[in-house]
C-alpha cells in the first residue's frame, strides 16, 4: 500500500497551517516527520486521519484519490493513529479497550463476545512480541504498556500504515529502546510507519527516510545515513543552532534550599514523595531527572506551597518554609516556573500585562490599596517583553494568542524579572521551539551566575544533563542517585530512572 | 465536512477543558471586547428572535389560519396586519413617549441589578442561579428597615439600601461558603435556597410582625414614605412611576465594572474564574474568593429585591420578585457578563416587558410572546455558530492571526 499526500494546504482563518505539503509513505518503511511544535505536524496528521479536511490538495491511496470524512474512513482505508495522549478508558481492561467501537458479537442478539476479543488481543500481542495481558486494567499499567495497548488497538483495526504522534515523550530511555524494537517488528511485518517527533537522536536511530516540516511546509528530506543532529536541527529551525549549553563551572556557596525527609501525598492520597532529602546551594544548578509521574510534580508543589507535605521540613535560606503559602514562598524571592504553563502558569484569557502581574498585583507599585495601577503594570509588561524578547504585537494581547515558546518566556520573565534567590523550574522548556529553549537555558544559567540557587525538574534527560551541575534521579518517590553530569552517562542515569538502585 | 464547520481554534487555546471553554464562550466571561462577539452576535440574536417570534405570532391565530384555505390573499394581509400591529404596540409600549420609557426604566432597574448578580458569578466561573432567592431575602431585610424605623429620608433610604445589600450578601454567601468548604455545587445549593427563600417569605408574611394589620392574606406592612425611593418624573404625570432604583442600578453597574476591571479584588475574581489553578499558583486565596464572589453577587441581587420593596411595590407580597432572578440569567448571557452589557440587556428586557403589556392590552397577542422572544434570544446567544452560519458572519479571526504572525 502507498499513501500519498499531494499538495496539501490547510488554512485556518488567518493561519496557514500546512503549505502545499507533498509526502509519500509506503508499507515496509519508517518515515520520520520532524518539526518543531507548531510546525504543522499535527494538523497534517489530522488531515491524513480524517479529523480535518484539507483546504487544497488530495490524499491518494495506491494512486487513487480518496476522501476522508472522519477517522472512520481513514481507519477503513488502513490508517491507524497512536495519539500522544492515549485514548484509553482507564477502568476498562485491555481487551475491552481494544475492541471498543468494533466489538465482536456472537449469536442473534448481538451479544458481546469477550472471549473472541481476548483471543484476538493475545494473538496480536504474541505476533509482535508485545506481551500484553488482555485482562489487565488500563489504569494499573505503566505508560509504556498502555502505549502497546494503543498499538494493538490500531492493529486490531487492520491498519497498514501506523502514525505515531510523539510516541517517546512519556517513556524512559529503556522503554524507548523496547518501543523501537516493536516499531522494527512492525516494519518487518510490512507495516508502514509515520513517526512524528522533534527529537533528533531518535530520528537518526529509527528512520528510513526523514521529512522536515517548518512553518507548515516540507523544507526538505534528509537521509539518516548522512544527516547529523546538527544538520537536522538547522533544517528544522531554519538557522544554525547551538546544541550544547555553554556554562562556566559552578561556584556553589551557602545552602539556600534545604529539604529534609520530605513526605508528600498525591491526589489519590498515596505516598508520592518518600523521605526525600537534598539541598541546593547558591550559584549551582541541581537537576532532578526521572520519568514523569515519579513524584517530581508533588515534590515541586510541596516546595512552592501548592501541596501540603505530611512529614519532613523545607528550609529556604535557613528559615522554615514547610507548608508555607505560595505567597510566602514568592515573598522569599523564589521564582517558580510551573510544570504546566497553561494550567497554572498563565491565565490564558488574560492579557500579557495581567499575566505579568499575576503574582505581584496586590503590592506596590502595581496597585495602591485595592486600586489596580494598570498604567504602571503596562510599563512593567513592556519592560519585560523587551528584556525577555517575548514576540507579541503588544502587551494587551491575550496570552492564549502567543506560541508556546513565547508563553513560556512570559512566565520566565515574570519570575526572573525581579531579584531572585532561588529558582524552581519544572519542565522549563517542554514543547517549545528551539529558539526559546536556547533563550530560557541562557537565562537560567545567568540566574545561577548571578548567585541564585537553581532547581530544575525535567523529564528531558538531555536537558537535565546539559544544564545541571549536580543531577539527582527520582524514581518511585525517592531520590535514587546523585551524580555529576561529567562523571556519568545518559545510559547510567537511564538505568536509575528505570528503578535500578545506586550503589553510591 | 465543510471548512466552516471546523473550529478555528489555535492550538495554544485548545488545551482548555472542553466544558469550561464552552462555559466561558457562552457567558463571555473574561473575554476582551470584540465587536463581533459583544455587539454583532447579540444584535443578530435579537433580530433572529424577533423574526422567529413573528412566525409564532402569525401562526398563533386560529381564525387566520383557517382563512388560508378559503382566501389566502385575505389571510396573508390579516397576518401581516396582525404582525405589524403587535410589533408596533410592543415598540410603542417600550419607547413611545415618556410614559412607556418610564415603565421600561422601572422594569429595567431590578433586571439590571439581578443581571449583575449573575454576571459577577460568570466572571468568576460560578453559576449563580440563586438571584431570585437573594432578591427575596434582600427585599425582606429592606422591608423591615422600611416599616420598622422612622427616620429622616436622607438616612432611611441609605439604611434600607444597606439592609438589602446585607440580606442578599448573606443569602449569596451561604452557597459560596458551602462550595468553598464542602464542594457542594452552587447550582444545586442556589436553586434550593431559592425555594427556601420563597417559602420563608410566604411564612413571614403571615407573621404579625410583618403582616399588614387587619389583613388575613399574606401582605406585608407598607414601607414608610421616608424609605420609599422617590419617583423621578411624577411631577410631569403622577402615573409615571420610574424611581430612584434605575439610578441605583446604573451606579451599581458602574461600581461592579470598577470592581472587576480596576481593583485587585476584581482581578482575583476574574483570575479564579478564568483559571482557578493559575489563581492558586499566584498565591490567591481561592476558598475565600468563592465566598466573596457569591456574597457580592448576592448583594447585587439583594439590591434588586430592595428596588421592588422600597421602590416599585412599597411592600412585600408572596413571591414579590416574580421571575426576575431567572430572567437575569438570560440577561447576563445576552450582556456577555459585562456590567455595561448587562445594563444594555436590562434596558432591552425592561422594554420588552413594558411593551409586552401594551401589546397585550391593545392587540390580541398575549404578553407571553415576550417570554418566547426572550427565550429565543438566549437560544441564539447560546448557539453563536447558528447566528454565524445564518448571517455568514466570518468566524473570529483575530486570535488566529496574532497567533500565526507572532509564533516564532
Amino acid at each position: 500500500m502507498e499513501l500519498e499526500l499531494r499538495g496539501i494546504t490547510k488554512r485556518f482563518p488567518g493561519v496557514l497551517a500546512n503549505d502545499n505539503v507533498n509526502l509519500t509513505i509506503r508499507t515496509g518503511e519508517i518515515l520520520c516527520l520532524l518539526g518543531e511544535n507548531g510546525a504543522g505536524k499535527s494538523t497534517l496528521m489530522n488531515i491524513m486521519y480524517g479529523l480535518y479536511s484539507a483546504t487544497e490538495g488530495q490524499i491518494l491511496i495506491d494512486g487513487e484519490v480518496v476522501e476522508f470524512n472522519g477517522p472512520g474512513d481513514a481507519i477503513a482505508a488502513g490508517i491507524g493513529m497512536v495519539h500522544q495522549h492515549f485514548m484509553l478508558v482507564p477502568v476498562f481492561s485491555v481487551a475491552e479497550n481494544v475492541v471498543l467501537g468494533v466489538e465482536p458479537t456472537k449469536g442473534p442478539g448481538g451479544v458481546l463476545d469477550f472471549e473472541e476479543a481476548r483471543r484476538d488481543v493475545r494473538e496480536i500481542s504474541s505476533q509482535y512480541n508485545l506481551e500484553v495481558d488482555p485482562d489487565a486494567i488500563i489504569e494499573d499499567l505503566p505508560v509504556g504498556i498502555q502505549q502497546r495497548v494503543e498499538i494493538i488497538k490500531v492493529l486490531f483495526r487492520d491498519a497498514e500504515i501506523l502514525v505515531f504522534d510523539e510516541p517517546t515523550a512519556v517513556l524512559t530511555p529503556q522503554e524507548v529502546e523496547e518501543f523501537f524494537g516493536i516499531v522494527r517488528n512492525l516494519k518487518a511485518d510490512g507495516k508502514g510507519i509515520i513517526f512524528i517527533t522533534h527529537k533528533l537522536k531518535e530520528v537518526l536511530e529509527i528512520a528510513d527516510r526523514i521529512a522536515v516540516l517548518r512553518r507548515g511546509a516540507v523544507v526538505g528530506e534528509a537521509d539518516p545515513e548522512t544527516a547529523t543532529e546538527k544538520t537536522l536541527a538547522e533544517m528544522m529551525v531554519g538557522r544554525p543552532v547551538v546544541l550544547k549549553v555553554d556554562k562556566k563551572p559552578a561556584q556553589p556557596g551557602d545552602v539556600v534550599l534545604e529539604v529534609q525527609d520530605l513526605d508528600v501525598l498525591n491526589v489519590h492520597d498515596q505516598l508520592a514523595v518518600n523521605q526525600v532529602s537534598f539541598e541546593v546551594r547558591k550559584g549551582e544548578i541541581v537537576g532532578i531527572a526521572g520519568v514523569q509521574g515519579n513524584g517530581q510534580t508533588e515534590l515541586v508543589e510541596a516546595l512552592t506551597g501548592l501541596r501540603e507535605s505530611v512529614a519532613g521540613t523545607v528550609k529556604i535560606s535557613g528559615a522554615d518554609f514547610t507548608n508555607a503559602s505560595p505567597r510566602a514562598v514568592h515573598h522569599a524571592s523564589v521564582a517558580h516556573v510551573p510544570e504546566d504553563r497553561q494550567r497554572s502558569g498563565l491565565v490564558l484569557r488574560f492579557t500579557l500585562t495581567e499575566n505579568f502581574v499575576l503574582d505581584s498585583y496586590y503590592d506596590e507599585p502595581f496597585s495602591h490599596g485595592v486600586r489596580m495601577d494598570w498604567d504602571r503594570s503596562r510599563q512593567e509588561a513592556v519592560r519585560l517583553i523587551e528584556e525577555f524578547d517575548v514576540r507579541t504585537p503588544s502587551s494587551e494581547v491575550m496570552a492564549s494568542n502567543l506560541s508556546g515558546g513565547n508563553q513560556q518566556k512570559v512566565i520566565v520573565a515574570r519570575e526572573f524579572g525581579r531579584d531572585v534567590e532561588l529558582v524552581i523550574a519544572s519542565q522549563p522548556t517542554r514543547g517549545i521551539d528551539v529558539g526559546s529553549i536556547e533563550f530560557i537555558h541562557e537565562r537560567i544559567i545567568e540566574e545561577r551566575d548571578q548567585g541564585a540557587a537553581v532547581l530544575i525538574v525535567s523529564s528531558e534527560l538531555d536537558e537535565v544533563m546539559a544544564l545541571s551541575d549536580r543531577v539527582l534521579v527520582m524514581f518511585d518517590g525517592r531520590i535514587v542517585a546523585e551524580k555529576r553530569p561529567n562523571e556519568t552517562t545518559n545510559a547510567e542515569i537511564g538505568l536509575y530512572m528505570a528503578g535500578a538502585t545506586s550503589d553510591a | 465536512m465543510s471548512d466552516q464547520s471546523q473550529p478555528p481554534i489555535p492550538p495554544e487555546v485548545s488545551d482548555e477543558e472542553g466544558m469550561s471553554a464552552f462555559f466561558k464562550d457562552l457567558t463571555g466571561a473574561g473575554q476582551r471586547f470584540n465587536w463581533r462577539a459583544n455587539l454583532l452576535v447579540p444584535a443578530l440574536a435579537i433580530l433572529s428572535a424577533l423574526i422567529v417570534g413573528a412566525v409564532v405570532i402569525a401562526f398563533g391565530d386560529l381564525d387566520t389560519l383557517k382563512l388560508w384555505g378559503s382566501d389566502p390573499g385575505q389571510a396573508a394581509s390579516d397576518t401581516i396586519n396582525r404582525l405589524v400591529d403587535a410589533y408596533a404596540a410592543l415598540f410603542e409600549g417600550a419607547v413611545g413617549g415618556l410614559g412607556p420609557i418610564s415603565e421600561t426604566l422601572t422594569r429595567a432597574a431590578p433586571l439590571i441589578l439581578a443581571g449583575l448578580a449573575v454576571a459577577i458569578g460568570f466572571q468568576a466561573g460560578l453559576f449563580n442561579i440563586g438571584a431570585n432567592g437573594q432578591m427575596l431575602i434582600g427585599g425582606m431585610f429592606a422591608l423591615v428597615v422600611g416599616f420598622q424605623f422612622d427616620l429622616p429620608i436622607f438616612l432611611h433610604i441609605p439604611i434600607g439600601v444597606v439592609a438589602a445589600l446585607i440580606g442578599g450578601a448573606i443569602w449569596g454567601g451561604i452557597p459560596g461558603y458551602l462550595r468553598a468548604k464542602t464542594g457542594a455545587h452552587e447550582v444545586i445549593t442556589t436553586i434550593m435556597l431559592n425555594f427556601i427563600a420563597l417559602r420563608l417569605v410566604d411564612y413571614l408574611l403571615t407573621v404579625d410582625f410583618f403582616q399588614l394589620t387587619g389583613r388575613d392574606d399574606p401582605v406585608s406592612k407598607s414601607v414608610l414614605a421616608s424609605a420609599r425611593y422617590p419617583k423621578l418624573i411624577d411631577f410631569i404625570n403622577a402615573r409615571y412611576r420610574v424611581h430612584l432604583g434605575i439610578i441605583i442600578a446604573i451606579l451599581a453597574a458602574w461600581f461592579i465594572w470598577w470592581l472587576l476591571f480596576r481593583s485587585t479584588i476584581g482581578f482575583e475574581f476574574r483570575a479564579v474564574g478564568a483559571n482557578p489553578d493559575g489563581a492558586k499558583y499566584a498565591g490567591m486565596n481561592v476558598v475565600w474568593l468563592i465566598v466573596a464572589v457569591m456574597a457580592v453577587a448576592g448583594a447585587m441581587a439583594g439590591l434588586a429585591g430592595g428596588d421592588q420593596v422600597l421602590g416599585t411595590l412599597g411592600r412585600a407580597t408572596p413571591g414579590f420578585v416574580g421571575v426576575i432572578g431567572f430572567d437575569a440569567i438570560a440577561l447576563a448571557l445576552l450582556g456577555r457578563s459585562h456590567p455595561f452589557g448587562v445594563v444594555a440587556a436590562g434596558l432591552l428586557f425592561g422594554g420588552l416587558a413594558a411593551g409586552g403589556q401594551n401589546m397585550q392590552a391593545s392587540t390580541d397577542v398575549g404578553v407571553d410572546i415576550v417570554q418566547v422572544i426572550q427565550a429565543l434570544i438566549i437560544v441564539f446567544i447560546a448557539a453563536p455558530a447558528l447566528i454565524k452560519a445564518i448571517y455568514r458572519v466570518r468566524a473570529d479571526t483575530e486570535a488566529a492571526q496574532v497567533s500565526q504572525g507572532w509564533a516564532t
